[in-house]
């Protein structure tokens, strides 16, 4: 072992000489000469035609489940942060309660010539045509840009909407984080926050998907009197007595700049410039169906 | 030639270890063992990229020109690694989100082009074959023993289960935090090799050990 070690440095040129005949294969060339042009052209062209084969025979031929899995992956999510999932039952029958909506952002109204299943609002955020670029003063999620449109999921009861599902995503440490924010009827009260994309330090910032620290968010409220978003990860533990605790998250131990993040994406998408106008609107016709 | 196979397989575990005595493909051996369940299916994946590629690398030997000898085994290397990312992407997605952009990276893991030029050059299919097996599983010795150590410190859990209850959660364990960033896979990779080194004392460096006589093609 060690000897094949250490005569490896001189490879070159025992490989090509040093070596067995050649079969005598009618082809010729099989027996060029291994360092001549023709065969070093033909061999490079040989290989990469073989691997492109290979290369491009499994990135089709697994497309189909890659995309099932992403999708679903993202409808378990959905499921989860809501509150519905159930183990072992089927994610596709489940998610028939959730009902997905395409929302322009700027006016809050509902975009009717997107297609929740054809709009895919990650690309859009990168289509010039579709997105708008954030002023850097009010980009607190450190996002740059981000499509026009956004696509919420609801789940209703009683004809009623129960649920507000609405994606959010921004910059943590290292990281875009992406989840999904659930917010009651009242688009106030926050039922859940999940996050199903990012790649914070696995104990530190990853302790975002930590059970017991998402259990934190439940029945916090959003918005200030103002109108303005006012949630806040802090830095250790919230001081109940004081009144802002109700808008107020225990950070994540050694994870402030994670914590941080997480403060300023979901003030940002929340804020006018994000699901605002759109969040406005639904309080509004909630107070109408009173 | 069976007890040649075996010792093929065998040696890299301990005895000519790819990590500890090569000291090849650290860097991942840092980055994918904060967990046990990343680290063990990146060994998968490792063992699986170095066997294959060392098999069709020995399949062609003969006829790789030597001009472009590294761009052919790279070449061989790279689609492998896709086609392993593209499998785990569609079987394993789970964990493929964790290993996340260290599946691609296996291409710049020197182990698996030393083998390839070091051993699968020179050998049969075969034998070639099973020295990609024997160094990918010598690789996960370490990412194992590494994996254990950052998880069970750094979260008290292996494989995801709770073997230590945190303070946070109520229990007795304040976990180390150093454990779950990379400088810490440094020191137990260090502590391990001293310990191989210790109980197999022939490992050690001697003061006239020659350095250019190791291969290595490390790019940190």
């Amino acid at each position: 072992m060690s000897e094949n070690e250490s005569c490896a440095t001189s490879n070159e040129k025992t490989s090509v000489q040093g070596e067995q005949p050649v079969p005598s294969a009618s082809w010729n060339f099989l027996k060029m000469s291994n360092d001549s042009t023709a065969k070093t052209i033909i061999v490079a062209l040989l290989l990469c035609l073989v691997c492109s084969v290979i290369v491009s025979t499994a990135a089709v031929a697994l497309k189909p489940i890659q995309l099932k899995n992403k999708s679903l992956d993202k409808k378990r999510n959905i499921l989860q942060v809501a509150g519905l999932y159930q183990e072992g039952k089927s994610i596709e029958n489940l998610f028939q309660q959730v009902e997905a909506k395409v929302v322009d952002l700027a006016s809050g109204e509902y975009a009717t010539d997107l297609q929740p299943g054809m709009f895919d609002q990650r690309k859009a955020a990168k289509d010039p045509q579709q997105n708008i670029v954030i002023p850097v003063n009010q980009d607190i999620a450190h996002i740059k840009q981000r499509a026009k449109h956004a696509t919420v999921y609801l789940v209703k009861e009683h004809q009623a909407i129960k649920y507000f599902i609405l994606p959010v995503h921004g910059y943590g440490l290292w990281s875009t984080l992406y989840g999904f924010v659930v917010l009651e009827k009242d688009a106030n009260t926050i039922y859940g926050l999940q996050f199903y994309e990012h790649a914070e330090t696995p104990g530190l910032g990853g302790e975002v998907d930590n059970p017991s620290w998402r259990a934190k968010w439940p029945g916090k409220l959003v918005y200030a009197s103002s109108g303005i978003p006012n949630i806040e990860v802090v830095r250790g533990t919230v001081d109940r007595s004081r009144p802002e605790a109700i808008h107020q998250v225990d950070g994540l131990a050694g994870a402030t700049l994670t914590s941080r993040g997480v403060s300023d994406l979901l003030r940002y998408w929340l804020s006018d410039q994000g699901f605002g106008p759109y969040l406005k609107i639904a309080r509004s016709r909630l107070g109408e169906s009173l | 030639m069976t007890h040649d196979a075996q010792k093929v397989v065998t040696d890299p575990l301990l005895d000519n270890n790819p990590i500890a005595l090569q000291v090849l493909g650290v860097c991942s051996a840092l980055a994918v063992t904060t967990s046990l369940a990343t680290a063990l299916i990146m060994c998968l994946a490792l063992t699986a990229v170095t066997a294959c590629s060392n098999a069709s690398i020995s399949l062609i030997r003969n006829h790789i020109p030597s001009s472009i000898r590294i761009i052919v085994q790279m070449t061989i290397i790279a689609s492998l690694v896709i086609v392993v990312d593209q499998l785990l992407k569609a079987y394993a997605f789970e964990t493929s989100k964790q290993l996340s952009v260290f599946v691609g990276l296996i291409i710049t893991n020197c182990i698996v082009l030393g083998r390839a030029e070091a051993y699968a050059m020179k050998n049969g299919v075969g034998l070639s074959f099973l020295d990609g097996i024997g160094n990918g599983l010598g690789y996960s010795v370490i990412l194992i023993f590494v994996g254990v150590f950052r998880e069970l410190l750094g979260a008290g859990k292996l494989l995801g289960y709770t073997i230590f209850p945190l303070v946070s959660d109520g229990g007795w364990f304040t976990p180390i935090g150093l454990m779950l960033l990379p400088p810490s896979a440094f020191f137990l990779i260090g502590i391990f090799i001293w310990g191989l080194r210790a109980w197999k004392t022939e490992q050690v460096e001697k003061s006239e050990y020659r350095i250019h006589q190791v291969h290595r093609t490390e790019v940190l």
